[in-house]
C-alpha cells in the first residue's frame, strides 16, 4: 500500500497535485485547533474589513475574522465528509462483498435493494428530513442519513470485484484449506478491494460535502455551526456581493474549488492506477 | 419480442418498488417526526384571519387523515396511500387554498424541461468529446476540453451556478439571471414568450451542463480507450474500414451501451442539482417551490414535491432502462 | 499441385522492436530480430513458434498493422501485388489503404471477438468490402450472398448479430469477410485455436479450398504443428524473434535440420503412443534480454561453446531448405518410425 502511494506521488502528476491541494486544505483546517477565537461567536472584531496584514481573509458583516471562521468551517466540513465516507464505506463493503461472494438469492435481493437506493432522488428526502426535524437535525444526524444513501454505487463496484475474486485460484485454495468464509473475505479479499475503497472514499467525500453545501446554502441545516455551506449562507443573507464585501464569498469559493479539485484528482488517479488498462494506455502514449 | 416483454416486466416491478419504497420512507420520516404537523399548520392558518372556515376545516380533515397522531400506524399508512393515489394532498399553505398538487403540476414542466434538455445536451456533448478524446489521444483540442470539464466536474452544482450568477449578474449582465420568462410577455404559445423562456433557461441550463460534462467525458474516454483495443476495432482498422465508420459504428456505438446504463444511474443526482440551480436563478420549477414550501412550513406542498420528484425520477430511469435492450442486441436475446 | 515460382512477398532483414517507457523505466523488446524470408504466389506458408516467440509481432508487420509501441527498426517487407509493388513497412497510410482487403487481407485470431457485437453481419460486410469491391446495392448483395454460399452459409446470416451464430459459423463468416474481395495474399493468424476439433478440421479444409480456388497465397500462423502438417506447403519456425529453420513441410517433419524443429516435431502425439512425450526444458528467452550467440543454446541438447558465442547464419541445407544452426548435420529426427497423424503425402 505504501509503495503504491510512493509510486503515485513520483510518477503521477495528477496524484501529486491532488495531494498538495488536499494537504494545504488539511493544514488550513487543522489550524482551527489553535484558533484564538471561538468561531461560533459573532461581533468579535470590526465588521467588513477587507483582507489585510491583520485580517488575512478580511472580516465579515457579522464581525468574524474570516481566516479563523473559514479554518473552522473547513475542519467541520472535512470531518463531516470523512464521517459520511467511513459510515457508507462500511455499508458498501459489507453489501458488496456479501453479494459478490455469497451470490444466489442473497445477491439478487441485495442488488434489488441497491437499485432502489440508486433510483431514489436523495435531495428531496434530505429536505424532508430537515423539514420535520428542524433544529434537531445536527451534522451527525445528517451524516447518518447521507451514509444511508451514499453506498449503492460503490457496493456495486465492490461486488463486481468480489465476483472476479471468487473465481480466482487462490480463493479455491483457501476454501479447500478449510478457511471460514469470514476469514477468506477479511484476509484474502479485502486487500484487493482496499484501493477501490480508497478511491471511492474520496468520491464519497466530494458528494457528501457537496450535499452539505447545497443544504446549508438554503439554510436547511444548523446555520450556527460553521461549515463551508453555512459561511456561504450567511454571506448570501447579508447580500455580501451587493454591498461589496466580495471577500466573504470569493475566498470561500476559491478554497472550495481547491478542496474539491484536490479530492477529485486523488480519486481519479487512484482509479486509473487500479484499472490496469488505463495504465497500459499511459504506457502506449 | 417475448424476451423484451419479460425484461420490461422486470423493470416495471422495479419502478413500482422504487416508488413504494420512496413514499414509504417519506411516510416514516413524517410519522417519526417529533413535531405534530396538524397543530403546526392549523396554528399558522388561523393566524391569518381572511380565510374561509370551510377551507380550514377541509384542511384539518386532510392533515388529520395523513398525519393524525391519534391513529395506529398501519391505519395512517393506509390513509396516506389512498390520498396519494387520488393525487390529493390537501390545500397548500403558501397559496391557500390552492391544492398542493396543483402547485407542483405548475412547476413540473419547468423543472422537467430544464432537467431533460440539459441532461440531453450534457450526454451528447460529453460523450462525443470524450469518445473523440479517447480515440484521438494526442489531439490538443480534445485534451484541453477534457481538462476544463474535468476541473468543473467535482465542483458542487451550487458553486458553479453561483459563480455564473456573479459573472452574468454583476460583471457582464447580458443574460437574464432570474425567473422563467420576462415580466412583460404574456405566457402562451407565442414566439416572444418562447424566446423569453429560452433566454431565461440559458444560464440555469449552462450551469447544469458545465457540471455534468466532465463525468460523461471521463467515462466515455475510459470506455473508448478500452474498446479501441478490442479485436473487432483492430480488425476493422486492418480492413481499411472508413475512419468515421470505425469511430461511430464500432467504437462509440459499443461504448454507448454502458453509458446508457450510467445515464439511468445519474438522473437522481442531476435532479438534486436542478433543484438547487432553480433556487439560485429563481426559476419557477418545483425546486424553488420546495424551498419556498419548507420556509413557509407548508407540509402538503413539501410532501407533494417529494412524491412527484420520486415518481418522476423513477419514471425517467425506467424509460432510460427500456432503451438499453434496443441498443444492445445481446440483452434482447437473454 | 502446381506451383508457380513467382514471389509475392519478400521480407529482408526485418527488425521490429517494442519500445516502451513506463514509470521512468524504458524497455526495448526485440520481438522480430533480423528475419529474411520470401513467399511465393499460390502457396500456403506455415509459421510456427511458441507463444511470445515474436510470431505475432512478425504477423503484425506483414499485415501492415504496425502501431506504437511496436516499431520497424530496419528492413523491408515488399509485396508484389498485381497493382504494383509496395513496401508496407515504409509505405504511407494512404498507400497501404490501396492494397488493404483487395490485395492483402487478414483472418484474425479469436472468432468470438473480431465481429462488432452490436452490428449485423450484413452491415459489417458493407463496411469491409463495399469500397474495395466498388459494388453497390443489389450487385454487392448478390456478390456477398454467392460468396457466403461457397462457404456453406445461408443468406440469413447477413441479418444476424454475431452472438446469434455458433462458433464455427462465426469463423466461417470471418473467413468470408477476409476472402470476399478475392485478395492475393491472406494472413491467417491462429484461425483454428479455440475451436473444437471437428470444426477445426472443417475450417482448415475451407481455407485450403478457398485458397486453391482463388489462387491466393496464405500465411498460416499457429503453434500447432499438426495443423501445419495438414495445410502448409512450406513451414518456417520462429524462435525468440528469429527464423531458425524453413523448408518444405515433408522435409521439416521427416528431416528437420534444427534441434528446435526436431523437438517440435517429436512432441507431436502419434497413433499408438504409449509413453509421454519428452518436454523441452527451460523457458523461452526473455526478448528484452536475449542470450548471446544462438538464442536456443540454453535449451539445446547439442549446444557447444561456439553456439554460446556466435550467432549461426542461415545455411542452405537442401532444396528450399534453410536452417540457422552450427550443428545441423548432427540433428537427428527424434522419432522417425511413423509419420505424424495426417501429414499429406
Amino acid at each position: 500500500m505504501f509503495s503504491i502511494f510512493r509510486d503515485l506521488v513520483r510518477y503521477n502528476v495528477e496524484f501529486a497535485i491532488g495531494l498538495v491541494l488536499v494537504g494545504i486544505m488539511v493544514v488550513f483546517a487543522g489550524l482551527s485547533f489553535f484558533s484564538p477565537i471561538d468561531p461560533s461567536l459573532i461581533y468579535m472584531t470590526i465588521p467588513d474589513q477587507p483582507p489585510s496584514a491583520q485580517f488575512w481573509f478580511g472580516t465579515n458583516s457579522r464581525g468574524q475574522d474570516m481566516f479563523w471562521q473559514l479554518s473552522a468551517a473547513f475542519k467541520n466540513s472535512l470531518q463531516f465528509g470523512i464521517t459520511v465516507a467511513v459510515l457508507s464505506r462500511i455499508i458498501s463493503i459489507t453489501v458488496g462483498l456479501a453479494a459478490g461472494y455469497i451470490g444466489g438469492w442473497v445477491d439478487r435481493v441485495l442488488m434489488f435493494v441497491n437499485d432502489i437506493f440508486v433510483a431514489v432522488p436523495i435531495f428531496p428526502i434530505l429536505v424532508l428530513f430537515y423539514f420535520v426535524l428542524r433544529n434537531h437535525m445536527d451534522s451527525f444526524t445528517m451524516a447518518l442519513i447521507l451514509a444511508c444513501f451514499g453506498w449503492p454505487f460503490d457496493a456495486r463496484l465492490i461486488r463486481s470485484v468480489a465476483l472476479g475474486l471468487k473465481h480466482r485460484e487462490f480463493t479455491r485454495h483457501a476454501v479447500f484449506a478449510g478457511m471460514s468464509t469470514r476469514k477468506v473475505l477479511l484476509e484474502e479479499h479485502l486487500p484487493y478491494v482496499m484501493p477501490i475503497v480508497f478511491a471511492t472514499f474520496m468520491n464519497n467525500m466530494l458528494w457528501s460535502i457537496g450535499m452539505e453545501v447545497t443544504l446549508a446554502v438554503l439554510g436547511f441545516t444548523n446555520i450556527n455551526n460553521p461549515t463551508i455551506g453555512t459561511v456561504l449562507y450567511w454571506a448570501n443573507s447579508h447580500s455580501a456581493m451587493v454591498v461589496g464585501v466580495w471577500w466573504w464569498l470569493v475566498i470561500p469559493v476559491i478554497l472550495i474549488v481547491i478542496t474539491f479539485l484536490g479530492l477529485f484528482l486523488l480519486a481519479m488517479s487512484m482509479n486509473e492506477y487500479i484499472d490496469p488498462r488505463s495504465r497500459l494506455r499511459r504506457m502506449g502514449a | 419480442m417475448q424476451s423484451y416483454l419479460w425484461f420490461a416486466g422486470k423493470r416495471v416491478l422495479q419502478l413500482v418498488a422504487v416508488i413504494f419504497f420512496g413514499v414509504s420512507a417519506m411516510f416514516l420520516v413524517t410519522y417519526l417526526s417529533p413535531i405534530d404537523p396538524v397543530e403546526q399548520v392549523l396554528g399558522r392558518l388561523s393566524a391569518r384571519s381572511n380565510l374561509s372556515p370551510e377551507a380550514i376545516a377541509s384542511t384539518r380533515i386532510a392533515l388529520t387523515e395523513m398525519f393524525g397522531t391519534g391513529q395506529p400506524m398501519h391505519q395512517q399508512y393506509w390513509n396516506f396511500w389512498t390520498r396519494l393515489l387520488r393525487g390529493d394532498l390537501g390545500a397548500s399553505l403558501m397559496a391557500f387554498p390552492t391544492p398542493a398538487m396543483e402547485l407542483v403540476m405548475r412547476g413540473l414542466p419547468w423543472t422537467l424541461g430544464l432537467l431533460l434538455t440539459s441532461t440531453f445536451i450534457t450526454f451528447i456533448v460529453g460523450n462525443l468529446m470524450g469518445g473523440l478524446a479517447g480515440y484521438f489521444q494526442n489531439n490538443r483540442l480534445f485534451k484541453a476540453f477534457g481538462i476544463v470539464t474535468m476541473g468543473l466536474q467535482p465542483i458542487p452544482y451550487y458553486i458553479v451556478a453561483f459563480v455564473i450568477l456573479i459573472i452574468f449578474g454583476f460583471l457582464w449582465p447580458v443574460l437574464p439571471i432570474s425567473g422563467g420568462f420576462a415580466m412583460d410577455v404574456r405566457p402562451g404559445w407565442t414566439l416572444p414568450f418562447m424566446l423569453s423562456v429560452l433566454q431565461h433557461s440559458l444560464l440555469p441550463a449552462l450551469s447544469l451542463v458545465l457540471v455534468g460534462l466532465g463525468g460523461w467525458f471521463i467515462g466515455m474516454r475510459a470506455l473508448v480507450s478500452n474498446i479501441v483495443t478490442e479485436d473487432y476495432v483492430t480488425y476493422a482498422e486492418l480492413a481499411g474500414v472508413r475512419r468515421d465508420t470505425i469511430v461511430g459504428g464500432y467504437v462509440m456505438r459499443n461504448a454507448l451501451v454502458p453509458q446508457i446504463t450510467a445515464l439511468a444511474m445519474v438522473i437522481g443526482g442531476v435532479f438534486s442539482g436542478t433543484i438547487i440551480t432553480e433556487q439560485v436563478f429563481n426559476y419557477p420549477g418545483i425546486g424553488s417551490l420546495l424551498v419556498d414550501a419548507v420556509n413557509a412550513g407548508d407540509y402538503s406542498t413539501v410532501l407533494a414535491v417529494c412524491t412527484v420528484s420520486i415518481t418522476a425520477v423513477a419514471t425517467a430511469i425506467f424509460i432510460v432502462d427500456l432503451l438499453h435492450p434496443l441498443l444492445d442486441p445481446r440483452v434482447r436475446a437473454e | 499441385m502446381t506451383r508457380e515460382n513467382e514471389v509475392i512477398l519478400e521480407v529482408e532483414n526485418l527488425k521490429a522492436y517494442y519500445q516502451m517507457n513506463y514509470f521512468g523505466v524504458s524497455r526495448e523488446v526485440r520481438a522480430v530480430d533480423d528475419i529474411t524470408v520470401t513467399m511465393r504466389k499460390n502457396e500456403v506458408y506455415g509459421i510456427a513458434g511458441e507463444s511470445s516467440s515474436g510470431k505475432t509481432s512478425f504477423i503484425k508487420v506483414l499485415a501492415a498493422a504496425i502501431r506504437p509501441p511496436l516499431r520497424v527498426v530496419q528492413g523491408t517487407v515488399k509485396y508484389n501485388f498485381s497493382n504494383g509493388p509496395i513496401d508496407v513497412a515504409h509505405a504511407t497510410p494512404e498507400q497501404i489503404e490501396t492494397v488493404r482487403w483487395k490485395h492483402l487481407s487478414y483472418i484474425m485470431q479469436g472468432s468470438m471477438s473480431v465481429l462488432n457485437p452490436v452490428r449485423r453481419i450484413g452491415k459489417t460486410f458493407q463496411d469491409f468490402a463495399q469500397r474495395p469491391l466498388g459494388l453497390k446495392g443489389e450487385a454487392f448483395e448478390e456478390r456477398v450472398v454467392n460468396h457466403l454460399a461457397r462457404l456453406k452459409l445461408p443468406p440469413d446470416v447477413l441479418r444476424a448479430y454475431p452472438h446469434e451464430l455458433s462458433g464455427g459459423m462465426r469463423q466461417r463468416v470471418t473467413i468470408g469477410l477476409a476472402t470476399v474481395c478475392h485478395p492475393e495474399f491472406i494472413i491467417a493468424d491462429e484461425p483454428t485455436t479455440a475451436l473444437d476439433v471437428v470444426v477445426q478440421k472443417e475450417v482448415l479444409q475451407l481455407i485450403r479450398d478457398i485458397q486453391t480456388e482463388m489462387g491466393a497465397s496464405v500465411v498460416f500462423v499457429t503453434h500447432d504443428m499438426s495443423v501445419h502438417a495438414n495445410v502448409a506447403d512450406r513451414v518456417g519456425i520462429i524462435y525468440a524473434g528469429r527464423l531458425v529453420e524453413e523448408g518444405p513441410t515433408r522435409d521439416m517433419f521427416f528431416a528437420p535440420k534444427h534441434p528446435y524443429t526436431a523437438h517440435l516435431v517429436a512432441s507431436l502425439p502419434r497413433i499408438g503412443d504409449t509413453q509421454q512425450r519428452p518436454a523441452l526444458e527451460g523457458r523461452p528467452p526473455n526478448l528484452a534480454d536475449p542470450p548471446q550467440g544462438c538464442r536456443f543454446h540454453p535449451r539445446c541438447p547439442l549446444a557447444v561453446d561456439k553456439c554460446r558465442k556466435e550467432v549461426p547464419p542461415m545455411e542452405v541445407v537442401g532444396p528450399d531448405h534453410r536452417t540457422a544452426c552450427w550443428r545441423w548435420k548432427d540433428v537427428e529426427p527424434l522419432v522417425n518410425t511413423t509419420a505424424p497423424a495426417g501429414v499429406m503425402a
